[in-house]
């Protein structure tokens, strides 16, 4: 089981060790199905020896031994859970990265390195709050399996995808959610507004929102947060190539300071510490 | 066999060194490897005052490489002998320091900073950047003043060896490395990144902020091997190959055109205890090939 850390920033490094090691693959699921011009969604399980320390929020970089040269860079996944000796992580075919992993079978070598960054913080009886935008429900759903009071918790997923491409039955029973669909135009800004209206109630009393999803999700979102004043993370999920903090790749403008490495500093950062 | 080499008085254990901007400042990779097990470490370009490097999107990836125009983000040279070197293993792995600066003098007060510290074992001379008081021509496309830069950084570096790195972005990359040498360069290190771009049809925009970038990874290696080749024809000094290295048996593809040592770049971003794992295949696969030493198999291609 993962181990909820107690902290109030982010710390600069990661206080478990990241580890290379070689693994295989345990299963590719493709979850439900999928209408109109985007591409599926997908569960995939890896063998976890000997790997249980990681904290919600973190991340794997993940590199198919038969990728070659090609695609170069490995990617990186959100943790979404990793139980019973398996690492599973969720994830939508997007690129050239996301589409060859789609391609692999079970049995495969896959080079995997992590857990990297540094998780969400757990503040066990401060009402937080959960924003998932679509695939950004990946790190939520360990979070709300290894949180020690669960009642303190509210999700709320949007999505434009069918319900039954989100795993939500990996969502512990007794999780407070809402799940919201956007297809138009109009349900996106009317869920803007509802979004908006849970910010303020949340910004009234010492609480804590924790935000992941996609570029413009998070724009949104991190406007929304700073407006209302309330103590906000969000989960950046730039292009990297090392995952490790070594290529400079990956960095996020700093309100002080030089750039922010988004693997090494992050992947979640206060709201009041980063600009976009 | 004795995997050890020389360059320049400088002994490396063997001749795997990690190359400049892909391994961070050592510390970041210590988790997945052993870094006394290298032959040496080269970090990330060092300038006098820190940098904040260039616009994002910074990095694109192409077939078999990667684009990169980080801008020589870094802390600056003082907050790397004060904050990092510290804590790197440098009395058992050789720590080199990547200069990088704008003009002949900033280069010259790294050298002359840098000489004084003990845990930095040789300076190498990124001359792959641009000169201001040149009007930005880039200080490696030019002899002239590929010497003068030398000469600044060798006057002032006392007993460390100065190797120079060369940028494939030329006519000739033996006049240049002639250049180095007779401004007193003891070693030289090839090939910096190829300049290239990448572009998007559909958002009509390029890949990189800076538009162009660094082209590295395996898809440059028959490049770099070119220029191995043709410097250590030309001249004889030590060479230290770098370009799209992924394998023991690259290494020694290397070694065989001619060169004394090589850097492992762009493949740790394929997984971080690469440069550990090529390191720990060598001596393997020199037993598999019957080489019994260096001397017997370094520049001993038939041609
Ligand atoms: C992200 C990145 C950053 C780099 N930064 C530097 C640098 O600071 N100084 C330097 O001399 N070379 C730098 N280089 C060039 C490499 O050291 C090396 O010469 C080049 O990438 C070719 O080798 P490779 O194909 O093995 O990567 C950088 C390369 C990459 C990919
Ligand atoms: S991905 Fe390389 S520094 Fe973050």
């Amino acid at each position: 089981m993962p181990e909820p850390i107690l902290f109030e920033k982010p710390t600069l490094k990661a206080l478990l060790h990241p580890a290379c090691i070689e693994t295989t693959v345990v299963s590719l699921t493709r979850v439900g199905s999928i209408s109109g011009p985007d591409k599926p969604l997908w569960l995939l399980d890896l063998a976890m020896p000997n790997r249980s320390r990681w904290r919600p929020g973190q991340f794997v970089m993940l590199r198919p031994a038969s990728w070659g040269f090609e695609p170069l860079w490995a990617r990186p996944f959100s943790i979404c859970m990793a139980e019973g000796g398996v690492l599973r992580v969720f994830f939508q075919e997007v690129g050239r990265g996301t589409a060859a992993l789609t391609k692999i079978r079970s049995g495969e070598t896959v080079v995997m390195w992590g857990p990297l960054g540094n998780g969400f913080a757990v503040k066990p009886h401060t009402p937080t709050l959960l924003l998932a935008g679509g695939i950004g429900l990946a790190p939520f759903i360990g979070y709300a399996r290894a949180h020690p009071t669960l009642e303190s918790l509210h999700l709320i997923l949007g999505h434009r995808q069918d319900k039954s491409c989100y795993p939500l039955n990996l969502l512990p029973a007794g999780l407070s959610r809402e799940v919201l669909r956007q297809e138009t135009e109009a349900d996106l800004q009317s869920f803007v507004r509802h979004l908006e209206e849970i910010i303020q109630a949340y910004s009234a009393r010492d609480s804590l929102v924790l935000v992941c999803g996609p570029h413009p999700f998070l724009r949104v979102v991190h406007g929304l947060v700073l407006k209302h004043g309330v103590m906000t993370q969000l989960s950046l999920e730039n292009r990297m190539a090392c995952g490790v903090g070594a290529c400079l790749g990956c960095v996020v403008e700093a309100v002080q300071g030089p750039p922010l490495r988004v693997c090494a500093q992050g992947p979640v950062f206060w709201a009041t510490d980063v600009k976009f | 066999m004795d995997l050890s080499v020389d360059i320049a008085g400088l002994r490396l254990k063997n001749p795997i060194l990690t190359a400049s901007g892909t391994f961070g400042y050592g510390l970041e990779f210590m988790p997945y490897g052993n870094l006394t097990s290298l032959g040496g470490i080269v970090v990330k370009g060092l300038s006098w005052e820190p940098r904040q490097g260039n616009p994002m999107p910074r990095i694109a990836e192409t077939s078999c490489g990667m684009l990169n125009a980080v801008g020589l983000q870094n802390i600056g040279v003082e907050s790397f002998v004060e904050k990092k070197l510290p804590l790197l293993p440098w009395s058992e792995v050789p720590v080199i320091a990547n200069l990088y600066a704008r003009d002949a003098e900033e280069f010259a007060r790294l050298a002359e900073y840098l000489a004084d510290q003990e845990g930095i074992a040789a300076l190498e001379v990124n001359i792959s950047c641009p000169n201001v008081r040149a009007g930005g021509v880039l200080f490696g496309q030019d002899p002239f003043q590929a010497a003068e830069v030398t000469k600044a950084v060798k006057d002032k570096a006392g007993t460390k060896p100065v190797i120079v790195k060369l940028s494939p972005n030329v006519t000739d990359i033996t006049a240049i490395a002639k250049a180095g040498a007779d401004a007193g360069a003891d070693a030289l290190s090839l090939i910096n990144t190829l300049s290239g771009t990448a572009v998007d049809i559909r958002t009509r925009k390029p890949r990189l902020a800076n538009v162009v970038g660094g082209l590295s990874g395996p898809a440059i290696k028959p490049v770099a091997l070119r220029c191995v080749l043709q410097v250590c024809r030309a001249l004889h000094l030590p060479v230290i190959g770098i370009g799209g290295i992924a394998s023991a048996e690259d290494v020694l593809e290397f070694i065989l055109v001619g060169a004394r040592a090589v850097q492992i770049g762009t493949a740790n971003f394929l997984r971080p205890d690469m440069s550990f794992q090529i390191a720990a295949r060598l001596p393997e696969l020199l037993k598999e090939l019957n080489v019994s030493s260096w001397e017997k198999f370094r520049g001993t291609l038939e041609a």
